[in-house]
């Protein structure tokens, strides 16, 4: 009955991107070392700091950040929940999820902003980067770690990787919207005015897409924890590893402190890159009309 | 030389579009280009000049291509065929970075919703154009205020567009274009998302501004009555063609066609058509120094009722009704009236009615010396209007007429006739005819 699917049995999908993956790390092999070598300098730079200098000095620097980009009640409800952290030990490993993540982000943004707004200028591009961008959002996020484990060995470094690949999407999605939703009028007038492309996209484009890159890098840095945590699978460090202990330990006092930490982490995240968004000129123009 | 001149303009979107142009060069109709070629023909093949100095506008529904039009003229899009000479330039054959050195040096354009820079200052916004020239910060400050004095901002330099109302947005961006120092300015429906108020307001401080600036302008709209008001002539469009190009008494007075005639059958006309156009030459005219017996005599003579009193250098000195030359033997000098209602030739219709209503004396054209030009009887007022309205009437039903048949596809002979006798209307016709709106007919 099924015998017609013996006919298809030389297919094999699975096997043929496996080769494909073992033919591409092979011949990059110098370019895989490279981003190697890069993300784990970054990361461990990163991390020589936020563990390096006593935590009361880091909760300061980040509740004053949280001062500058919001309000004083921000400030202090940060202080207050990155001390909890402390006071529950797990201080260390929330300091190295918070390495992962900045360095993951810093990538995301290097790259999904050129990205999207070359796909705002071109339609070609445009439609290329559209299925990329599904794959990248739609397969579930722990596949990731198998190919960048075997490009990167177990380390910080699989995670990041993985981490990028799952959390760029939005930043370039909504670069893109948001240079699209320009007022294609404003946009006219500067080339009325004979303002060459690259003025027009500084002075006018990024500027009145501010608010929704914003919101974009928003997005990055929330999905960016949220995969760092399933980077503990592959040896990365921090928060996730402690998730994982206590997941093969059934240690449910751990399990929760852990997760705890990771919820104040995005928490504060989120809060203080939304309050940045909204103190954008344009979001306040915006507020005020 | 003009400031702009357009030949054969085309713009037609689709991916057949250089195929759809030669269709309609060999007389192919829009709608037989759209439905063969799956093209469609935004503006085809307009010509016009714009003479330096003069306020040129283009009047057409929407559809009918005038927003493509002006974006041809400075090459925001690029024609499909056909050439935009600026100040000798043309403006097709410009590569990017020379055309942006055109837009910057010499036209700059005013948009339907402003098109301000939401995160900059007004004075940044009016600046916007000198900025982009690279002229100095302090400079373009300087003739950025000065830009917006003229407009009547002065005080509002730190606010944020948002602080604005519609029509002081508005001015922000006619300052923005006054500052660039640019000889032309391309107003795309500039006024038309203003309230009628401020609208008006707009087109007086417009028509004033030009009193002393003397610019090119380029004035799209789709409002009759705003065109027939900004425009030194008039560029009637429907369906991308331009189907006639005059002042607006000539459009009022002889439409090219149908459409443009029932279009206009709405304007208020008391509001364009000037005394010259209604008024006639008195019938006696006469020295100070004749005797009122001869006055008399001339009267019967030209079946007239009022002497026109003159000095010798032409200057009118009063008017003497027939019912007060009474006294045979005193000169006309002394018995004239000099409290008649006198206009100039360019006094609207509108204003004459006034006037006439006042006083029962006839109205007197003079000119700016004072001399008779003519005279505006009551009855040649009322006959101007009500003759205007009965035309008007007359032909929109040749135009159902004509529409009528033609939608029955019916060529029999008695339908044909009003056809033949608005095609006969319009060839005519002695004001300028670019294209007939039927093209293929």
């Amino acid at each position: 009955m099924d015998g017609w699917k013996d006919w298809f049995d030389w297919v094999d999908l699975g096997g043929w991107f496996e080769s494909f993956f073992d033919w591409i790390r092979m011949t990059f092999r110098v370019v895989w070392d490279f981003i190697n070598t890069l993300l784990l300098t970054m990361y461990d730079g990163v991390e020589f700091i936020l563990n390096g200098l006593p935590s009361i000095v880091v909760i300061a620097v980040l509740a004053g950040l949280a001062w500058l980009a919001g309000a004083w009640r921000l400030a202090l409800l940060s202080a207050l929940s990155l001390v909890l952290i402390d006071l529950m030990d797990q201080w260390q490993n929330a300091m190295q999820t918070l390495s992962l993540v900045a360095v993951a982000v810093l990538v995301c943004v290097v790259l999904s902003i050129p990205i999207g707004i070359a796909a705002a200028r071109s339609n070609v591009v445009s439609t290329a980067v559209k299925p990329v961008l599904d794959l990248m959002q739609t397969m579930p996020a722990l596949v990731y770690l198998i190919p960048a484990v075997l490009m990167f060995q177990l380390g910080p470094v699989p995670g990041i990787v993985a981490t990028i690949i799952f959390a760029m999407p939005p930043g370039i999605r909504l670069t893109e919207l948001g240079i699209r939703q320009v007022d294609q009028e404003v946009v006219e007038a500067g080339h009325a005015f004979g303002s060459p492309p690259n003025a027009i996209l500084r002075q006018i484009q990024l500027p009145l897409a501010l608010p929704s890159i914003m919101a974009g890098i928003n997005q990055v840095i929330m999905l960016s924890l949220s995969m760092t945590v399933l980077a503990g699978f592959v040896g990365g460090p921090g928060l996730g590893q402690q998730v994982l202990r206590a997941l093969s330990r059934f240690d449910i006092g751990l399990g929760f402190e852990a997760g705890l930490s990771v919820v104040i982490l995005a928490i504060y995240l989120d809060r203080v890159t939304a309050a940045l968004g909204s103190r954008t000129a344009v979001a306040r123009l915006a507020e005020a009309a | 030389m003009a400031a702009i001149r357009a030949e054969g303009l085309y713009k037609v979107f689709g991916r057949r579009a250089k195929e759809a142009v030669k269709r309609l060069e060999a007389g192919g109709t829009r709608e037989e280009v759209s439905q063969d070629l799956g093209a469609t023909p935004a503006v085809i093949d307009a010509s016009f000049e714009v003479q330096p100095g003069e306020i040129f506008v283009v009047m057409g529904l929407s559809g009918s291509g005038k927003s493509t039009l002006i974006r041809m003229l400075n090459g925001l899009w690029e024609a499909t065929a056909g050439h935009v000479y600026v100040s000798g330039e043309d403006i097709a054959e410009l590569p990017p970075a020379q055309l942006r050195r055109v837009r910057r040096e010499h036209m700059s354009m005013v948009f339907q919703h402003f098109a301000l820079l939401p995160h900059r200052s007004v004075l940044e916004n009016a600046a916007y154009a000198l900025d982009v020239q690279g002229v100095s910060r302090r400079e373009r400050d300087e003739r950025a205020a000065e830009a917006l004095r003229m407009v009547g901002l002065a005080g509002w330099e730190g606010k944020l567009p948002v602080a604005l109302s519609g029509g002081m947005k508005q001015r922000v961006g006619l300052a923005r274009a006054l500052a660039s120092g640019s000889e032309i300015l391309l107003m795309d429906e500039a006024f038309s998302a203003l309230d009628p108020l401020i609208r008006r307001e707009m087109q007086d401080q417009l028509l004033k501004l030009q009193e002393t600036l003397g610019k090119t302008i380029v004035f799209i709209t789709h409002d009759l009555n705003e065109a027939m008001r900004m425009g030194d002539r008039i560029a009637m469009m429907r369906d991308g063609r331009i189907v006639q190009i005059g002042t607006a008494e000539d459009i009022l007075r002889s439409p090219a066609n149908d459409y443009v005639a029932q279009f206009v059958s709405d304007v208020d006309r008391t509001r364009v058509l000037t005394a010259s156009s209604v008024m006639e030459p008195a019938k006696v005219v006469l020295d100070t120094t004749t005797d009122a017996a001869v006055a008399k005599r001339a009267l019967r003579d030209h079946d007239a009722h009022d002497v026109f009193v003159t000095a010798s250098d032409g200057t009118l000195r009063g008017v003497v009704r027939e019912a007060e030359l009474t006294d045979g033997k005193r000169s006309i000098g002394d018995l004239a009236r000099s409290d008649m209602p006198t206009v100039r030739r360019s006094t609207m219709l509108a204003d004459l009615f006034a006037l006439a209503a006042e006083t029962e004396s006839p109205v007197v054209v003079v000119d700016d010396a004072g001399r008779l030009e003519g005279v505006v009887a009551r009855e040649a007022l009322l006959e101007a209007m009500a003759g205007s309205t009965a035309e008007a009437v007359d032909r929109s039903v040749d135009d159902v007429a004509a529409s009528q048949s033609a939608a029955r596809g019916d060529s029999g002979a008695e339908q044909q006739a009003p056809i033949d006798r608005a095609v006969a209307e319009t060839r005519t016709n002695d004001a300028g005819i670019v294209g007939g709106a039927g093209g293929g007919a």
